[in-house]
């Protein structure tokens, strides 16, 4: 047996390009779909009032600016030294003295609960130790993919639902999204039927399914969840003994408190530790805060194994200290938070407002919404075909002509053509009335014609 | 103990496949076995008979596999088949069974109320089950891993506060951030505060860092190899942690099956960072005392070949430089042998120098330099340099872990943008970073508090080293990191495993000092012990000696 060591160089050195694995070939990162081409289009001629008014105006981007000077306020003059390091000195020894990896400040997580809680009005509790940090709701819904289900095995999606799904819950997982069809009968609501029809599918090609997961409110609808139909799929979730997540990431962006209906309510009142112990939450400061850049996600769950679990494996994902030192006073702050809370509120819903109305002077409908930072616009009507290359046809006009990046409903997996998603939050309100005042010349335009 | 788990949860994770990958495992088991009987049939029956027993064989295996495969479809569940969870199967066990139909009829009448959750039987079926991956970690929690974890926790040393708690000398973190308290008694954080207002830094960025800070970075990886190599900044992924940057890694270079080889010891990490998530694989080349702990050519080149020969695709190799446990330094034969074993097998390198900025100990004492393995390729072809990945971590060298920054350096430009797409999964965080560009780019803040670190952490090398001598217990050469492999088998009542966690107990119980055994860094010699030390400041030392004095007289007298 000859030694290798002695081997000689091969010759044709071209042959012997190493190579990769498939999660690194593969392109399940969903990232050349038009929802992340447009945003290239924009990178590239961004609009800006004053030094590119012709520029493309980012309508893709569920980014919320309405409420930032409050927090600006809050931070800087509340707290000008604290907002960096977080309170001065250590508040006691164990504190600092604890590793605190994965498990994550306590005063942190209290104060993630507190502004949970805040948020549905008091009508669930929420207990820090079931608290877990992850740098992000993406990282949050991977992690709850790999701890609940096995590669090849599936969750329920209801569609359309947020194009980074794809990417977040099925690239290293391996598990595999098996959509449960909603269509504008009925506003998109999840019905049984849907949800058993999607469940027989993944069973008659052999794949099993480990959850549903849901948005609640929903990206991008930007409506919340009926009552009853939270209660019909936790009964579901039951009987198929499956799991229940719950994406609440826009839960704080509802406009009026009393719409929204977290599934923590629902299990609130249930004893059995069988039923609660299938239901996961989902939250981020990313949207109702505005604060996506602090990267800040939680995994709320009921099972102690799933909390355990997702502790661990936190690890590859965590939350700097410092970020959570700067924000643990500001969330803990009640007065503050449910100032800011209502008045976040209040500022989505009048811009929500002023967008369907504008549109619908342009004739263009939109889903009732009554949640989130964008609208589900109707374009249905002006295609024609109703048919994947037709929107995308349209969507391509808009991008190029009208300057406007909007997403498309096929990149969000909708069964109906001709639905768009356009963000309202991530702009001024002048720069919004800039781009209502470009679809309405489209409009008049194309009414020549 | 945290050895066996991952290989069990490993098996069963294959198995639970589907049957395209269900069907290579059976079949590799069955080549074990017809290959030999293949032999001895060919020695009477002929051909005939060599061929077809063992292809009926074969068939039936295979028939054998695919209807137990069917049977137990959560079989992911096999390591929890004493917990409630593997009940939960049966719900999924029979599609035909009838209760799908009848439920049907169920859900097209109204929608129930919640008191029907209730009062539904299908309640007291049992628990919900979790995946095959977290049903491992449940099973780990014995290890000193996390029992040692858990004593700190529960105790944790304070010099004022807890004088007899736990001292965590066993994971490679500063508990104390000595950083902020640097900066708050010396007061340069005017400069560092300058300019930082929360406009700038909340909203949306490239969630593999500012270019900024990877600039920042680049300068703070050359300054470490003391500028023989330049970084380029464009080749630089952040990411939240040397445990994500090293996951990335083993994600984009291996698929699940396939195999890394490790010298070892090694970090403990390495367990969950390679291989949980992403099912691939650690053989471990073992090190030994004899060779002071070096690689030798030799015990790699075997293990790649029986890897081979077990069906297993070696896909790298992965070192660390300064290395841990050890500290050591590799020459530069070292490491251009292992990019010629690399190439030979056209396989990966991954080099952990997420310690090249804690390198102390200088040339005067022996102490050899730093070289990175991005000098070694600096001057290769190529197609060399992709295959060479490097790991980088700024916290360590700021001694500042809590930051949560650390980063990939690659040639390779599908690694590259593969990883840049991963790191949404885990990012830095925005104030985060800009804190650490402003911070970096001070040069009073660099030269106080990071060179005034490096010298701390020499100092209190020495009087650990000196003060454990006195035990006779001796250290390896450390020259970088944060730790001292101590060699404790004087110590130990039997040179065995059990010998070594029997002293980790004393250790924690009596000496309350929580020490990383060398079985966790898969140490194949019984009785060498991780201490790391970063988190001690120069008075502890005396009490950690005391300490380990208390065990060694126990120990005596026992023995």
């Amino acid at each position: 047996m000859g030694l290798p060591l002695m081997m000689e160089r091969s010759s044709n050195n071209n042959n012997n390009v190493v190579e990769l694995s498939r999660v690194a070939v593969s392109d399940t990162h969903g990232e050349d779909s038009p929802y992340f081409a447009g945003w290239k289009a924009y990178d590239e001629n961004p609009y800006d009032e004053s030094h590119n008014p012709s520029g493309v105006i980012q309508m893709g981007l569920a980014e919320n600016q309405v409420s930032f000077d409050l927090l600006e306020s809050y931070l800087e003059k509340k707290n000008p030294e604290g907002s960096m390091w977080g309170s001065k000195g250590a508040p006691g020894f164990r504190e600092n003295a604890l590793f605190q990896d994965y498990h994550g400040l306590k005063t942190f997580r209290q104060a993630m609960a507190s502004f949970m809680e805040q948020i549905r009005g008091g009508k669930a509790r929420f207990d820090p130790d079931r608290i877990v940090l992850t740098a992000g709701a993406t990282a949050a819904n991977e992690l709850l993919t790999f701890i609940l289900a096995d590669p090849n095995d599936a969750l329920l999606v209801p569609t359309p639902y947020y194009p980074g799904f794809d990417r977040d819950l099925r690239w290293r997982t391996g598990v595999r999204i098996v959509p449960i069809h909603c269509d504008s009968s009925n506003h998109f609501q999840i019905t049984p039927e849907a949800l058993e029809s999607a469940y027989q599918t993944a069973r008659d090609a052999n794949i099993r399914v480990r959850g549903v997961l849901i948005t609640n409110p929903s990206n991008p609808l930007g409506a919340t969840v009926q009552k009853k139909v939270l209660e019909n799929l936790l009964d579901f979730c039951v009987r198929k003994n499956i799991h229940l997540v719950a994406d609440e990431i826009y839960s704080g962006s509802v406009f009026h408190a009393s719409e929204f209906t977290s599934v923590a309510e629902i299990v609130e009142i249930i004893d059995d530790v069988t039923v609660k112990e299938r239901v996961h939450i989902v939250y981020s400061l990313s949207k109702d805060l505005g604060l996506p850049g602090f990267r800040v996600g939680t995994i709320y769950s009921y099972n102690d194994n799933v909390v355990r679990t997702a502790r661990r494996m936190s690890s590859f994902t965590l939350v700097s200290s410092q970020t959570q030192h700067m924000l643990a006073a500001m969330l803990s702050d009640e007065e503050f938070t449910e100032k800011y809370i209502r008045i976040n509120r209040e500022r989505l819903r009048r811009r929500y407002e002023t967008i369907v109305e504008g549109l619908k002077k342009a004739g263009i409908e939109c889903l009732k919404g009554n949640a989130g930072l964008f609208c589900w616009m109707n374009l249905g009507f002006l295609l024609d075909k109703k048919t994947k290359e037709g929107e995308l046809e349209l969507w391509d006009v808009i991008l190029k002509e009208l300057k406007l990046n909007i997403s498309p409903g096929t990149s969000c997996h909708c069964s109906e053509f001709g639905w768009f998603r356009v963000c309202f939050a991530n702009m001024s309100e002048k720069t919004l009335e800039i781009a209502l005042t470009r679809i309405h010349e489209f409009m008049d335009r194309r009414k020549r014609f | 103990m945290t050895r066996t788990e991952p290989n069990r949860s490993r098996s069963s994770n294959s198995n639970s496949a589907d049957s395209g990958d269900g069907g290579g495992g059976g079949g590799t088991t069955a080549m074990r076995v017809i290959v030999p009987l293949q032999g001895v049939v060919q020695g009477r029956g002929g051909l005939f008979l060599g061929s077809v027993i063992p292809c009926a064989f074969f068939y039936f295996l295979q028939f054998y596999l695919k209807r137990n495969r069917k049977d137990e479809p959560g079989s992911g569940d096999q390591n929890s088949a004493s917990s409630p969870n593997s009940d939960s199967n049966s719900g999924f066990r029979d599609p035909t069974r009838s209760q799908s139909a009848g439920h049907l009829t169920e859900l097209t009448g109204l929608p129930r109320s919640l008191s029907r959750i209730l009062l539904s039987p299908r309640n007291s079926g049992g628990a919900v089950s979790v995946s095959g991956r977290a049903s491992c970690v449940i099973k780990g929690e014995d290890s000193p891993y996390y029992v040692g974890q858990k004593r700190v926790e529960e105790d944790p040393y304070d010099e004022s506060g807890n004088p007899d708690g736990v001292i965590e000398l066993g994971l490679a973190q500063n508990n104390k951030l000595s950083l902020e308290d640097d900066l708050v008694s010396e007061n340069p954080r005017e400069e560092i505060l300058d300019g930082l207002s929360i406009s700038g830094i909340a909203s949306y960025e490239p969630s593999d860092g500012l270019m900024e800070l990877k600039m920042a970075i680049a300068g703070f990886m050359s300054e470490a190899t003391k500028n023989s190599v330049s970084f380029d900044p464009s080749q630089l992924v952040l990411t939240s942690g040397a445990s994500s940057a090293m996951e990335i890694l083993s994600f984009c270079l291996a698929d699940s099956g396939n195999a890394f080889l490790v010298p070892t010891p090694c970090s403990p990490g390495y367990d969950r960072d390679v291989k949980w998530r992403t099912g691939v694989e650690i053989i471990h080349v073992p090190c030994r005392s004899a060779d002071n702990f070096n690689i030798s050519m030799l015990v790699l080149d075997r293990a790649f070949y029986q890897a081979k020969k077990r069906g297993v695709r070696i896909r790298g190799i992965i070192i660390s430089n300064p290395s841990n446990p050890m500290g050591s330094l590799l020459s530069r034969e070292n490491l251009y042998a292992l990019l010629d074993f690399a190439r030979e097998r056209n396989i990966h390198i991954i080099s952990n120098e997420i310690f090249a900025g804690s390198v102390h100990g200088g040339e005067e004492e022996g102490g050899g330099e730093f070289v990175s393995m991005a000098e070694i390729v600096d001057t290769e072809e190529n197609i060399d340099r992709e295959r060479v990945h490097i790991i980088y971590d700024l916290s360590k060298d700021l001694s500042f872990p809590g930051l949560r920054s650390a980063a990939i350096y690659s040639f390779n430009e599908t690694v590259l943008s593969a990883s840049r797409k991963l790191t949404t999964l885990s990012p830095v965080s925005s104030p985060s970073q800009h804190l650490l560009i402003s911070a970096i780019s001070s040069p009073r803040f660099v030269q106080r508090t990071v060179k005034a670190n490096r010298q701390r952490l020499q100092r209190i090398y020495t009087e650990l080293v000196k003060g454990l001598k006195e035990f006779g217990i001796e250290c390896t050469r450390s020259n970088g990191g944060f730790f001292c492999w101590a060699d404790m088998r004087g110590l130990i009542s039997s040179y065995s495993e059990k010998g070594e966690v029997e002293l980790w107990n004393k250790l924690l119980n009596t000496g309350k000092i929580n020490v990383m055994p060398g079985s966790c860094c898969h140490c194949i010699e019984p009785g060498w012990f991780r201490l790391c030390f970063s988190n001690l400041s120069e008075r502890d030392v005396p009490v950690v000696m005391n300490r380990i004095r208390k065990v060694r007289e126990t120990c005596k007298s026992q023995n």
